[in-house]
């Protein structure tokens, strides 16, 4: 059974009509997201998946994800934030504000916090360079900018999160 | 209707990203008129009169690249490059927030020009939102008949799709993102042949940079000679100058082509942070030449002819500016990082260069 082609035969119909029917490999990347938006990372079965929806090899559709950063073969935290330290945000002190989040929040760099909710990560340049401190959020949703930020503001996002996270599984 | 800018018109005028205001202020009166009364070749003549040159890096001459389409193969294609993934370059960005329709219209007319009936954006990643808010404006333009199928009562049809990358800096090179957009790895092609004889799918194919595209509604509705009038002979028109670094005012900045470093960093970016001195300048983010801030090329004109004067290259126009207290080799080890973790491993010298 396809999971994934049961469960959004609109969005796959959708993303399938983009590219040319011959070429329908064209899809792999959207698709990886759409598989992607359930649990925050792709596993060995959507993989496989994507690949008979695709008419390529499993094999094929791990090599994409290996090769762009964006898309996760295990899980992470609820939210991945995601601080670039590229050289114009270093100039402007993102070095300093990941090293006091990270600091804030009792993890390193790469780690989750123990509820679950938030891995931190430092990652390249994402085109918010006049703006640092700044960083994004990725989580199955999609991505969200956060930019002039301050260690203050960064830890009341986390607890914003938390808050959102325990009011969903909770109760 | 006239205002400061021609590319950040939002700045001006920030409704110009609702589909009503940006036609108010004149917007898809071009790409109507050349869909009913121009021929594509006369598109192209107008570009290249306009001595429009790409703005992504490689400032190759945009009409030219669109005559050299091969007329014997199709489909046509325009790949518009949204990919923007050089460190110091935010510019993009703010152009397909702000003003978004200008952009899309210059896809139109670059597809109008090589008679392309589809058109993909590839967006870095990154960028998710603002694919989103660009696949609902292309919603309203097939609603509004401003694209889809015979437009204007004409057989010219025209879809605009977006595409996002994943996250790979390497995918900003056109070849690169061609393979990314086939759902390959992004690694770049041997060059020849270029992409106008085989692209997309191994067809012809126009790849142009955001910003350049972003010009192209106005230079067509007002004429080239109008469009000579900003900027030097060699290099026509507005750049936007994405400022960053040391400075109190970082941003972006649209001015002529040939404005000197120091009316950047002094007048529009407001000096150095701290009132430090100026110690480097890198003139196109990190893949930029490093270059020491002396007299000289602070008066250096930043134009595609005259940056080459002081051993670097306009490129995309992202000034990364570097003061007295930076460490330079904490610099280079820093954009070395940034390399080694971008480098896609298909070529040996930049796979060698930044392993171990």
């Amino acid at each position: 059974m396809n999971i994934l082609a049961e469960k959004y035969p609109q969005e796959i119909e959708t993303i399938l009509a983009k590219y040319p029917p011959e070429q329908k490999r064209s899809a792999v990347m959207p698709l990886l997201y759409l598989a992607q938006r359930e649990n925050g990372y792709i596993s060995r079965q959507a993989m496989a998946e994507i690949a008979e929806i695709l008419d390529i090899s499993t094999t094929e559709v791990g090599s994409i994800i290996g090769f762009y950063t964006l898309y996760y073969d295990e899980p992470g935290g609820k939210y991945r934030l995601q601080v670039c330290t590229d050289l114009p945000c270093a100039l402007r002190g993102a070095e300093q504000f990941l090293e006091q989040l990270c600091e804030n929040l009792g993890i390193q760099v790469g780690e989750t916090t123990p509820d679950g909710i938030v891995t931190v990560e430092h990652v390249m340049c994402l085109a918010g360079c006049d703006k640092a401190p700044m960083f994004q959020v990725q989580s199955g949703d999609g991505l969200t900018y956060y930019e002039n930020q301050t260690v203050k503001s960064a830890v009341e996002l986390v607890e914003r999160l938390r808050r959102r996270e325990g009011g969903k599984d909770g109760r | 209707m006239e205002g400061s800018y021609l590319l950040l018109r939002h700045r001006d005028f920030p409704g110009i990203k609702d589909l009503d205001e940006y036609r108010r202020l004149g917007g898809f009166q071009a790409f109507r008129r050349a869909v009913t009364s121009m021929k594509p070749a006369e598109v192209t003549e107008v570009v290249k009169a306009s001595g429009l040159r790409g703005r992504g890096g490689a400032g190759f001459p945009t009409g030219v690249k669109w005559s050299f389409i091969d007329n014997k193969a199709w489909p046509h294609y325009v790949v518009a490059n949204a990919d923007e993934s050089e460190p110091g370059t935010f510019k993009d960005r703010e152009i397909m927030e702000g003003n978004p329709f200008q952009f899309l219209e210059g896809v139109a007319l670059a597809a109008y020009a090589i008679q392309a009936n589809a058109a993909y954006i590839y967006l870095r990643g990154e960028f998710w939102h603002i694919a989103h808010q660009l696949d609902q404006r292309i919603s309203e333009l097939e609603e509004s008949g401003l694209l889809g199928d015979r437009l204007s009562g004409t057989d010219y049809s025209l879809r605009i799709y977006t595409h996002l990358g994943a996250g790979a800096y390497i995918c900003g090179e056109e070849t690169a993102m061609l393979e990314s957009l086939e759902g390959k790895l992004g690694q770049p092609r041997l060059r020849p042949p270029f992409p106008p004889s085989f692209g997309l799918y191994g067809k012809p194919t126009v790849v142009n940079n955001v910003e350049t595209l972003t010009n192209v509604p106005l230079i067509v509705e007002r004429g080239a000679e109008w469009y000579r009038g900003f900027g030097t002979e060699k290099s026509a028109g507005v750049k936007i100058f994405s400022l960053s670094g040391c400075v109190n005012k970082p941003g972006n900045y649209e001015l002529p082509l040939g404005t000197t470093f120091r009316e950047l960093i002094y007048e529009h970016g407001g000096g150095i942070v701290g009132g430090a001195a100026i110690k480097a300048i890198m003139p196109a983010g990190a893949s930029s030449s490093l270059i020491v801030a002396t007299e000289e090329a602070l008066d250096t004109p930043m134009d595609y002819e005259s940056v080459p004067n002081v051993g670097a290259a306009l490129g995309s126009a992202s000034v990364i500016v570097v003061d007295e207290t930076v460490s330079i080799a904490w610099l280079v080890d820093k954009t070395i990082r940034f390399f080694k973790h971008e480098s896609c491993g298909k070529c040996t010298p930049c796979r060698e260069a930044h392993s171990g």
